[in-house]
């Protein structure tokens, strides 16, 4: 595995904990980093108690762009990058309220990117790293349900994917991680079918073997890459006749 | 709205869940209503719901600090026991008490007051609790201790989480040599030989019997009973003891749909049972067994409770004290026999002293069974209710489905003690469960 300490970015969720967890539990020092870090210390301390690794705690505001470059040049460059921002919205609210829908879109697409447009640099700099974004299937194809977050992570994937495209040949590796359903704060209370919702767990594993091993794109549970192809691939004039 | 039950898979209701991952969460639930917390649903029965606010604390599991010098833990409720062996095992540190599922939360075994294999030694789990933070009605968090306010300390261990929620806890984990168990086995033709194995043995660290609950005539109450300790570095075989904490980790086989409800009836619970006793009876007496199939086997089984197929199952647990104990059991091991309703897994244990409050443990006996739900086996556990208070026993909550209140009141003063208790310190009005509606708590 590439050398360094892990940097979790958007560290209060649940999903970014099972990551941090899965890479402290293979001796990676942590780094913990979110907008309210006072949020967080009681996970660095379990992470110490749990694994006995050095854990530190970095504030970032994902959507004050003007702060990232100062941020990532106060790290030291991790050697894997997981950004785990996001936020769902209301999406009633986001079609009533269009700041709203940008806020939802600004805390998917452009602060994340922001970010590891940073980071990218620095690691192109040094010739290593990697970067995993988790995405969302909700980015594969817009839906009346929830296009407002959909099209914000279409663009987080299509960044993703450029960013892989430009660094491949400078050694950097970047892993767009789209989850499907997740039992997380940001689902709970929706009523997902048990079969297509993975654990945070099982994305925080699925997300070690991806960095291991060097995967391009990853479906936590491999049922997801078959729906979103058929998803995907329903001609449009049927397509918009469909409540999916 | 969830589907949720306790780990029986009856009564299962239709209730609204929210997660804590903080103490904030757990403000804001309990200012929105009363509800009952809930670990990692290990409660047979309808211990842990609520079905207008069950607060799931399972997001609530970070492992805060570890004193190597005093072995205390401090940690959140919802740490799994499985999470603290994890991390602590290794380097020499194992759960003073634990019941036969690791996957059970700190707030959960300290909310039922669990025991293990060592209850007549070493007492309970509230035993090796040092202090508890308890949120109450208001949404304060009030840290209890045996040395501060010990009245919430005592009531909560064992409180079945109607004291409070518990969010925090210390608790003093035992060192051990290895991650090995030297167990030895007795096999007791009948149960005034199982109770003599028993007698006999007190001072092994760790006993529990299993027992054939369909033998009759001289073997009724036959069973096989396991004793056993923490194996030191010098009982271990050379390749073991290189490496004392390291155990091949076995892959967790799952029931992956229910079976049959009529699968495990009075023949096949038969069959199986005089299988594994014969089985045990030719074994070596004594053996080397790693911590997880000592302490955990039916851990091995991922969802096993689906083995009663879709009605659940209920398990009967009573205490009788140690004066009664003989008869008692006697009487209930007729009654099962008479009924021929097999229980698939019976467990027959020797208890110390009563520990917290409200605990459920009293010196004597505890007989565990379980059984099918449907009409004729609720006809039984009504039976055995009967035959348990008559030889002044008492009844473990963190198995209980479907227990009347006024059984309970029969069975343990307590009850009322506690009832009044919750009305005057104001958590009657904060923090309920179907169970304490049901049993009048």
């Amino acid at each position: 595995m590439s050398g360094g300490p892990v940097l979790i970015i958007g560290a209060a969720s649940d999903m970014a904990r099972a990551v941090a967890r899965a890479y402290a539990q293979r001796g990676h020092a942590i780094q913990l980093a979110a907008r309210d870090v006072t949020r967080l210390e009681d996970d660095a301390a379990d992470l110490r108690t749990r694994f006995g690794v050095e854990v530190s705690l970095h504030a970032v505001d994902a959507l004050d762009l003007a702060s990232h470059k100062a941020f990532v040049d106060g790290l030291p460059l991790p050697g894997i990058a997981v950004c785990a921002v996001g936020a769902m919205g209301d999406h009633g609210e986001s079609l009533a309220d269009t700041e709203k829908a940008a806020l939802v879109m600004r805390s998917n697409f452009e602060g994340p990117a922001s970010i590891l447009a940073h980071l990218a640099n620095a690691m192109e700099q040094h010739g290593r790293g990697t970067i995993v974004g988790i995405s969302s299937v909700a980015g594969d194809r817009g839906r009346a349900s929830n296009y407002v977050y959909g099209s914000a992570k279409a663009g987080f994937t299509a960044f993703l994917s450029g960013l892989r495209n430009r660094l491949a040949p400078q050694g950097v590796h970047v892993v767009t991680v789209l989850p499907g359903f997740v039992a997380t704060a940001m689902t709970e209370g929706m009523d997902l079918p048990a079969r297509l919702t993975a654990q945070p767990e099982e994305v925080a594993e699925a997300i070690v073997k991806a960095t291991a091993t060097g995967r391009n794109i990853i479906y936590v549970r491999p049922i997801w890459r078959l729906i979103m192809a058929i998803i995907r691939n329903i001609p449009e004039p049927i397509f918009k006749k469909t409540s999916l | 709205m969830t589907r949720l039950s306790g780990w029986g898979r009856f009564p299962a209701v239709e209730a609204k869940v929210v997660t804590a991952r903080t103490t904030a969460d757990v403000a804001r639930q309990i200012a929105a209503g009363p509800l009952i917390a809930r670990g990692n649903g290990r409660a047979y029965g309808d211990s842990a719901v609520n079905a207008d606010s069950t607060l799931a604390m399972r997001g609530m599991n970070r492992i805060l600090r570890f004193d190597p010098d005093t072995g205390v833990l401090e940690a959140e409720a919802g740490v799994l026991l499985a999470e603290v062996i994890d991390a602590f095992l290794p380097r020499g540190w194992f759960p003073a008490v634990t019941p036969g599922t690791k996957f059970v939360t700190l707030g959960g075994a300290i909310a039922a007051d669990v025991h293990g294999k060592n209850h007549h030694s070493e007492g309970s789990f509230g035993q090796f609790v040092d202090w508890l933070d308890v949120m109450g009605a208001d949404g304060t968090i009030t840290r209890c201790a045996r040395n501060g306010n010990s009245d919430l300390f005592d009531w909560t261990i064992g409180g079945m989480g109607l004291t409070g929620v518990i969010v925090r806890c210390g608790v003093r984990l035992k060192p051990v040599k290895s991650a090995w168990v030297i167990q030895n086995t007795i096999v007791a033709n009948g149960l005034d030989a199982a109770i003599a194995a028993f007698e006999d043995n007190l001072n092994a660290p760790y006993s529990v019997a299993w027992i054939d609950t369909l033998a009759t005539g001289d073997a009724l109450g036959r069973s096989i009973v396991m004793l056993g300790h923490h194996a030191a570095r010098a009982e271990l075989p050379p390749d073991k003891a290189a490496r004392p904490f390291y155990t091949k980790r076995p892959g967790t086989k799952r029931l992956p749909f229910d079976l049959p409800g009529g699968l495990l009836n009075a023949t096949t619970v038969r069959v199986m049972n005089a299988a594994f006793f014969w089985n045990e009876k030719r074994k070596p007496r004594r053996s080397i067994v790693d911590w997880d199939r000592y302490f955990y086997p039916l851990d091995a089984i991922q969802d096993w409770n689906r083995g009663y197929g879709r009605k659940g199952f209920m398990q009967f647990q009573c205490a009788l004290p140690r004066a009664s104990a003989a008869l008692g059991l006697r009487d209930l091991l007729q009654a099962v026999a008479v009924s021929r309703q097999g229980s698939f897994l019976s467990v027959l244990k020797r208890f110390g002293p009563q520990g917290g409050r409200f605990s459920f443990p009293v010196e004597g006996y505890t007989l565990t069974m379980d059984f099918p739900v449907n009409d004729r086996s609720l006809t039984l556990m009504d039976t055995l209710d009967q035959i348990a208070l008559a030889h002044g026993g008492r009844f473990y909550l963190a198995k209980d489905a479907r227990l009347g209140a006024a059984t309970l009141a029969k069975a343990d003063p307590r009850a009322a003690e506690f009832a009044t208790q919750r009305q005057a310190a104001g958590w009657a009005d904060a923090f309920r469960s179907a169970q304490s509606e049901r049993l009048g708590l």
